[in-house]
């Protein structure tokens, strides 16, 4: 039975590691590294919303640079995150502004852009030819039928881009551990280094639980955000998306 | 390095030519097995879920549990119980879970898609339960198979470069040599290549589909996200 005894031994110091009160507390305890993680993706996903969105609803509205536009998200998957969080750290003068948030950040937000972007430009397109023929037949300006009727109906999609991309974020986030930024990654990049598998795992298990609420949480969110009418087509949660959004995950 | 290094170096590439091939080959042996696995592993998987309703809720909730978790947790995770971190098995029980959520989703949702007016020919020709699923539904569904791999495809060459955290990388060896030393040549190596080879393998898996499928235009539209 050795390995069991090696298993719940593992267990044991995993446990131990939780209940340690030295990785509860200072710089790099438990609250403040999910804070850090929490701030990075938070003003990641912000600017990508601010860059992203602002794009595919000027290129929805005119209904212009669609090639582009869709094909942005799948292009953007088979670029290799660790390459661009790995080259903005090492350029002299982003390396260590802001203690690695600004390298971090910069890699951060080329990765979340492209899936917000491909969504809200799709649900823009998405919106009924009528109903903005309706909208315009009725007097509304441009920038009206682009903000009460537009907008609203493609906050579905709009939403999935979100989720897709806070998801990433804060998966990648941890990578970002590797090369410049202090966060939960960093117990997962020590322990593997130094061969620390019970910090390694530990950390990790943070990970993971951070990454589930954030995406159980978009579901929730996405939800309550949705404008009443349209929430039946909504998807009940994970894997549970609906054909045409499919799910949104990292 | 000094703090004006060109961007981009030939000498470099010419130079570690040999060391930069061999990562190449790993990151498509460790891509191929992934998507191979995946595949041998989702189309079952996809078949019960379909065919069982009761099935679904853990099907897909396992796949979506392997897919949230980021991989270097993932590896992470994965390293004590495969019993040591720096492994193919470590790296590739986390590749083919990110395969999974995506080929089981597609190929669930191509056979859904399948019209009910074919299978109910296939019924009146006198096809059996199982005839009708091998020569005609599944079939019909390939198109969103297809458009699955694609998807899968570009994640796992994508996320190769991470298991270089755990000892192997294939092209990730190069990012994280030049992260090491301060060094952009390599990075960009691996960040294109990478990207080289995540393209060319879409348009095999196109041509692939235009054989196995030639009465699809690929017009079917991806279907995860």
């Amino acid at each position: 039975m050795e390995i069991w005894d090696h298993f719940r031994h593992f267990v044991a110091s995993v446990a131990a590691w939780f209940t340690t009160a030295a990785n509860w507390k200072g710089p790099s305890g438990i609250p403040e590294l999910v804070w850090r993680q929490t701030e990075l993706s938070l003003v990641v996903v912000v600017g990508a919303i601010l860059i992203g969105g602002g794009i595919g609803l000027v290129l929805g509205h005119t209904g212009r640079g669609g090639l582009v536009a869709v094909n942005a998200a799948n292009a953007a998957r088979a670029v290799p995150s660790l390459a661009l969080l790995t080259l903005f750290a090492i350029v002299p003068w982003i390396s260590l502004k802001w203690g690695g948030f600004l390298a971090a950040f910069l890699a951060l937000v080329v990765l979340a852009i492209p899936p917000i972007l491909t969504n809200t430009f799709v649900g823009m397109r998405e919106v009924d030819a009528e109903v903005r023929d309706a909208a315009k037949a009725m007097g509304l300006t441009g920038g009206q039928v682009l903000r009460s009727v537009e907008l609203p109906l493609a906050i579905p999609f709009l939403m999935a881009g979100i989720r897709t991309a806070s998801i990433e974020v804060v998966a990648t986030s941890t990578l970002a551990a590797y090369v410049s930024y202090t966060d939960l990654g960093t117990p997962v990049i020590s322990g593997l280094n130094t061969n620390n598998t019970v910090e390694a795992f530990a950390g990790a298990l943070l990970v993971a639980a951070l990454a589930a609420v954030v995406a159980l949480g978009f579901g929730v969110l996405q939800r309550i955000l949705t404008p009443i009418p349209l929430r039946r087509t909504m998807p009940r949660g994970l894997g549970a998306a609906t054909r045409r959004e499919a799910p949104a995950l990292a | 390095m000094g703090a004006a290094q060109p961007f981009f170096q030939w000498s470099y590439v010419t130079g570690q030519w040999s060391q930069i091939s061999s990562d190449l080959l790993q990151h498509i042996s460790l891509s191929l097995l992934a998507l191979g696995f995946g595949l041998c592993l989702s189309v079952p998987l996809a078949l019960l879920a379909w065919r069982y309703r009761v099935l679904r809720p853990p099907v897909f909730g396992i796949a979506s549990s392997l897919y949230i978790i980021p991989s270097l947790a993932l590896f992470a995770i994965l390293g004590p119980i495969t019993g040591y971190v720096a492994s193919y098995p470590t790296a590739e029980i986390a590749l083919v879970g990110y395969t999974l959520l995506i080929l089981i989703w597609n190929t669930v949702a191509g056979l859904d898609a399948v019209p009910a007016d074919a299978r109910e020919a296939a019924t009146a020709m006198g096809y059996s339960r199982r005839a009708a699923l091998v020569r005609v539904e599944l079939p019909l569904a390939l198109p969103y198979v297809f458009a699955g791999l694609r998807v899968a495809a570009a994640t796992v060459i994508g996320l190769v470069t991470v298991t270089a955290l755990i000892g192997l990388g294939g092209l990730g060896q190069q990012i994280t040599y030049g992260f090491n030393i301060g060094y952009y040549t390599p990075i960009i190596v691996g960040l294109v290549l990478s990207v080289v080879l995540a393209a060319l393998c879409d348009l095999l898996i196109v041509a692939a589909q235009r054989l196995a499928v030639p009465w699809s235009r690929s017009s079917h539209r991806t279907q995860v996200r």
